[in-house]
């Protein structure tokens, strides 16, 4: 079930008001800080917005509460706070496609289940075909979608000008917009609240959130996990999940276990704000850029990943002038913008480019790992199906396809088709 | 941003430069008797180690030459360069 807030710890319009006019006492956190137990039924590793999701999902859905969620940093400080906000499940493969259009289904109702405004603005996902030729695999694309029972649409050029009025579609461009697939049921959702929606949700049903506290071990005895120690403490538990993004191979090394993942780098940035003027999140593939407007005003610009084995948290020029000069064209009023702001990320790339979530060869030791530059806008879907997944002992029927045996048995899933080459996804 | 030391260019911006990925595991033989579980090992499996790294960069807007460079993946510090080539030779 749902958490039920008590009403001073309720967010409301009403609420609100007591609050402005100081007729209720101080705001509680929204989230305790909470000590470690010596034993809990489940450990998270990692206070990330797809953790945060598990826990919340095992206690909201399978009643498990007895869980601790360990963050190194502090809660919305990862890669849940750095990345461009879009969600869509605008995908080609089955498998991939299922899981995304999962997620936005539990999108839409998020804020008003967490009592947390997530700021879900679909405000459409616009992905630019350069050629006649890719028009094509857009719309097989867009079929595949529709075939599922999920909104696309491929729309030309006249309809594109009526669209996103400001985009650039000159004909004589370096690479000319022949049309776009079209989902209007993208958009964005604010990312740190994301996190934090999740995080008080599973305080609110029991869930222990322990921040600043690094895992240094995961203890493993025949075969099974049995706990962790953090921060030199010992903690217990029978079931251990990882879900660390970019440091996956660091933490999955200290139950013995070597992945089929890289760390990269992904960067983002944002412009001063302006007045709105991009009512989409569009995406330009001559290349790969992709900006939307927040309803602050600022441009979010992202784009490709720095293509070589990182794990700094920053990237290079190349990177920013690449994705800068993207936005340009499509976007020509940006040229006289000032960058108020760049960061950058650490993600964890597999061989065929999608995520591993599921049991791993430790027993009670379950992985969610690799899910690249795609993982926010999954978030719910993968909490709700990896809690499914612990409390049953067996893969959600969703996740069934993203086993870490797949790269064993050959049954990838490359969205892309690019092969084992995790900077090229 | 990297600058490469390339043994024969000298030191070279990033941007000449192709990323090949890790060096750190050998193809088997294709006369040998690796079974799926070595070729699976060699095709998916990586360290992916948080510092030194031993990783190929093609020189592809310069020599054209495959280097094998030893690079820190935290602090980018680059260690030694050699020509791939070279090296194959060597250990041959």
């Amino acid at each position: 079930m749902a958490p039920a807030f008590p009403p001073h710890r309720r967010y409301s319009f009403a609420g609100l008001i007591r609050h402005g006019l100081g007729r209720a006492p101080a705001w509680p956190p929204a989230w305790r800080k909470a000590r470690p137990k010596a034993s809990y039924d489940v450990i998270i590793i990692g206070g990330g917005g797809h953790g945060l999701a598990t826990a919340y999902y095992l206690a909201r859905n399978h009643g498990i509460r007895d869980v601790l969620v360990i963050e190194r940093g502090w809660i919305g400080g990862g890669n849940t706070g750095r990345n461009t906000t879009i969600i869509r499940s605008d995908y080609l493969l089955e498998a991939s496609a299922r899981l995304k259009e999962f997620a936005l289904k539990l999108w839409e109702g998020l804020s008003g289940e967490l009592n947390y405004n997530l700021m879900v603005s679909q405000r459409g996902w616009v992905d630019l075909a350069h050629s006649d030729a890719e028009l094509e695999a857009f719309t097989l694309r867009a079929n595949a979608m529709r075939l599922r029972g999920t909104d696309a649409r491929i729309i030309d050029r006249a309809e594109l000008h009526r669209r996103v009025p400001v985009l650039d579609l000159d004909p004589d461009a370096r690479f000319p917009v022949a049309g776009a697939l079209v989902q209007e049921r993208g958009g964005t959702a604010r990312h740190d609240a994301v996190a934090w929606g999740f995080a008080r949700g599973a305080d609110a049903l029991g869930v222990d959130i322990a921040e600043e506290r690094s895992v240094t071990s995961i203890e493993v005895d025949k075969g099974k996990v049995t706990g962790v120690i953090a921060n030199g403490e010992r903690i217990a538990a029978g079931r251990v999940v990882i879900s660390v993004a970019g440091h996956s191979s660091e933490v999955a090394r200290m139950a013995g276990i070597e992945l089929p993942l890289e760390s990269g780098a992904l960067q983002a940035f944002v412009s001063e704000p302006v007045k709105p003027v991009i009512d989409a999140v569009v995406s330009y593939n001559a290349g790969f850029s992709y900006v939307s407007q927040t309803d602050k005003g600022e441009v979010v610009i992202g784009g490709q990943p720095e293509g070589y084995n990182t794990y700094a948290a920053r990237g290079s020029f190349v990177r920013i002038e690449e994705a800068a000069r993207r936005a340009i064209a499509m976007f020509p009023f940006l040229t006289g913008m000032r960058l108020m702001r760049q960061w950058g990320g650490i993600i964890d790339v597999t061989m065929d480019g999608n995520a591993i979530v599921g049991p791993s060869p430790v027993e009670g030791l379950y992985l969610n790992a690799g899910w690249g530059y795609t993982g926010f806008k999954v978030t719910p879907a993968v909490g709700w199906t990896l809690a499914e997944t612990l409390a049953t002992g067996r893969p959600h029927d969703l996740l069934a396809p993203f086993g870490l045996d797949r790269f064993a048995s050959g049954a990838l899933i490359d969205d892309a088709g690019a092969g084992p080459y995790p900077y090229a996804h | 941003m990297l600058l490469i030391p390339c043994p024969w260019c000298g030191a070279r911006d990033e941007s000449e430069f192709t990323y090949g990925g890790s060096a750190e595991r050998s193809m088997p033989a294709l006369d040998s008797k690796a079974g799926l579980e070595d070729w699976h090992a060699f095709v998916h499996r990586r360290g992916n180690p948080k510092g030194a790294h031993r990783e190929y960069w093609h020189h592809s807007h310069g020599c054209e030459r495959w280097l094998i460079v030893e690079r820190d993946t935290v602090t980018h510090a680059i260690g030694e360069v050699r020509d791939a080539a070279n090296l194959a030779d060597e250990s041959a």
